[in-house]
């Protein structure tokens, strides 16, 4: 681009500005390339190191002067790692949480939103206000009385506990109801005139154009439940109702004993899998929600 | 709009999120101010069904309490770090992604993905490459396998190693691991709203530059920094509150104990509500209205200046 500013700048006969301009271009792009990869470097390094660690030796990983690729390639400790924190058990918890949790609060989402963008109803803008305000106030707070509330129902350790309470997210009506709001009211009136009932004009006209944005909420709802550490850690005491997250962390955080690292190397490595892999197919509408979503997860 | 008559429809659509609303998010924010000023609320009572009587009981035993105190410290001082760190080092990372053509995207897509890790799984790894490995770590007869990658980077480069995470581990260093872990999750937000903000930025401005002959310095700061305004607030305050709520990094690290060998010198605001939800309900609530507080006048002074500041 600076290039091309460059190349009209000396068409118009402006050869000695164009000039030096250019040669502190060039040095700025070096300067600005090498920068760049350093951070890339910087970047990705974490996840160089997990991967070469999780293929290693113990005996290998402790040695004083640090192999930068396993001398022998032990696949092994990825079915230890799967063994050991009995991740089968935290994986289809996991799944059946976040895939119960996504459907249920899509489903909410839809039919809140369509009402805040297409309907008429009386305490509609105040209402809406209110709901926007609520969402000033940090998690924690609720956490609390809401953890009393599922113990006094008795949910704890149960798959209820782990979804209801985090089925209505304002952020997710907020967004829908901004992408529904874009759609022509013409085309509903005209439904309307036809007698297509509200429910079939949702389902064949709506949902269809705001697919996107419905696909972003099911990624970072999906991660979300993948990522969620504080509330799980609460309200589960039995292990085979934890979370992917909560065993990790707790499975090989024995800090005193002599800790197997390439072991839970490879079980952090499975449990990122996943998510990069959701990530090198659906960048786009990963981007798409978090440029707009401010929050992790 | 078009049936006055069918009103009910539209409260038939919202019920459900309204019945999950009021038993999960209306009814919290009455029940956790009424506990935190109801004093010395917990569970026993709770059970016991005594009453208790009104007052900032709560908030007085909370301020009091040395361990919350840390965690304010912790949390304030990882907040002032680690907000400018990133949203600098992003404005900088994001301006040269956007002078670069070739590789430009590529190298977009590397800086994004520390968003979609699990913040405790990549927690243990940065654990791990801060980690030394050995028996009497920070003891006497203090015997070293491994000093950690980092460690081998700094010895490499002749520096001494530091004993980062171990136990005996100093304060500063255990503050350093958290900024560097923090800053590096970060940066992806920053960068893609920066980068999706100098994208948006009119070209004339550059232009006239140019043929003015202007510095690249002075481009930066007159001409890029001012139009990324609302862009650069809207980092920061994100960045804010984000970092008011910072857990699950630190426990990544550190583990459920918020510090080397258990003694929660990490903990954060967070952490404390988290560690007194089932048994101080009372403290807890108090500890997180403190934290909206914080929150709300984080936000509005935020608010205030990057109006004053901000050209739209």
């Amino acid at each position: 681009m600076a290039d091309n500013m460059n190349v009209t700048l000396q068409e118009k006969d402006m050869k000695k500005v164009g000039a030096t301009q250019k040669v502190t271009g060039v040095f700025a792009k070096i300067l600005c390339y090498t920068f760049l990869f350093l951070i890339a470097i910087i970047v990705l390094f974490p996840f160089y190191w997990m991967i070469i660690s999780s293929l290693k030796t113990l005996a290998e990983y402790k040695l004083s002067v640090p192999t930068l690729f396993p001398k022998e390639i032990i696949w092994h400790n990825y079915v230890e790692a799967f063994e050991a924190a009995n991740l089968g058990t935290l994986f289809k918890n996991t799944v059946i949480v976040g895939v119960v949790s996504t459907i249920l609060s899509l489903v909410i989402t839809v039919l809140s939103a369509f009402a805040f963008a297409r309907l008429e109803f009386k305490g509609k803008n105040t209402l809406f206000a209110a709901l926007l305000a609520t969402m000033m106030i940090p998690g924690e707070l609720f956490t609390i009385t809401n953890y009393q509330t599922v113990s006094a129902l008795d949910w704890k350790d149960t798959y209820t506990v782990l979804i209801v309470p985090f089925l209505v997210s304002i952020f997710y009506i907020y967004l829908l109801r901004q992408n529904f709001m874009q759609i022509p009211n013409e085309l509903y009136l005209a439904a309307k005139v036809d007698g297509t009932s509200d429910l079939k004009y949702l389902w064949k006209v709506m949902i269809p154009l705001a697919l996107p944005t419905l696909i972003s909420i099911t990624i970072l709802k999906m991660m979300g439940a993948w990522n969620s550490y504080m509330w799980p850690k609460l309200v589960t005491n039995d292990t085979n109702m934890e979370l992917i997250t909560n065993g990790l962390r707790n499975a090989y955080s024995d800090a005193s004993g002599d800790t197997n690292f390439p072991v839970q190397m490879a079980a952090v490595a499975i449990v990122s899998a996943p998510l990069f892999l959701v990530f090198l197919f659906l960048r786009k509408y990963i981007m798409k929600g978090v440029s707009r979503s401010g929050i992790k997860g | 709009m078009v049936e006055s008559k069918h009103k009910w429809k539209a409260w038939l659509y919202l019920a459900p999120a309204i019945v999950l609303l009021l038993i999960f998010t209306v009814w919290p924010i009455f029940n956790t101010v009424h506990v935190a000023f109801q004093e010395g609320y917990n569970e026993l009572s709770l059970i016991g069904g005594e009453s208790t009587k009104y007052g900032f009981g709560n908030f007085v035993d909370v301020v009091k309490y040395p361990g919350f105190v840390t965690a304010l410290k912790n949390t304030l001082l990882l907040c002032v770090l680690t907000v400018p760190i990133s949203t600098i080092l992003a404005l900088v990372i994001a301006v040269c992604l956007n002078s670069i053509k070739p590789l430009s995207r590529f190298l977009q897509t590397i800086y994004f993905l520390p968003y979609v890790t699990n913040s405790i799984a990549i927690g243990m790894v940065f654990a791990a490459m801060f980690n030394i490995v050995g028996s009497n770590i920070g003891g006497e007869a203090e015997l070293i396998t491994t000093s950690g990658i980092i460690n081998n980077v700094i010895e490499f480069f002749g520096g001494e190693p530091v004993n980062w995470i171990n136990s005996g581990s100093s304060y500063w260093a255990n503050i350093t691991v958290m900024v560097v872990y923090i800053v590096w999750n970060a940066l992806p937000f920053k960068i893609l709203i920066l980068l999706g903000g100098l994208q948006s930025v009119n070209k004339q401005y550059y232009d006239a530059a140019k043929v003015d002959g202007t510095s690249r310095f002075r481009v930066f700061t007159k001409i890029t920094v001012p139009l990324l305004s609302p862009m650069l607030a809207y980092v920061v305050i994100t960045g804010f509150i984000g970092g008011f709520k910072e857990y699950s990094s630190i426990v990544g690290i550190f583990g459920d104990d918020m510090g080397h060998s258990g003694n929660r010198e990490m903990d954060t605001m967070v952490g404390y509500i988290q560690d007194n939800i089932d048994r101080w309900q009372g403290r807890a609530s108090a500890a997180a209205l403190i934290l909206f507080g914080i929150i709300f006048i984080v936000t509005m002074i935020n608010l205030y200046v990057s109006k004053k500041k901000t050209h739209y």
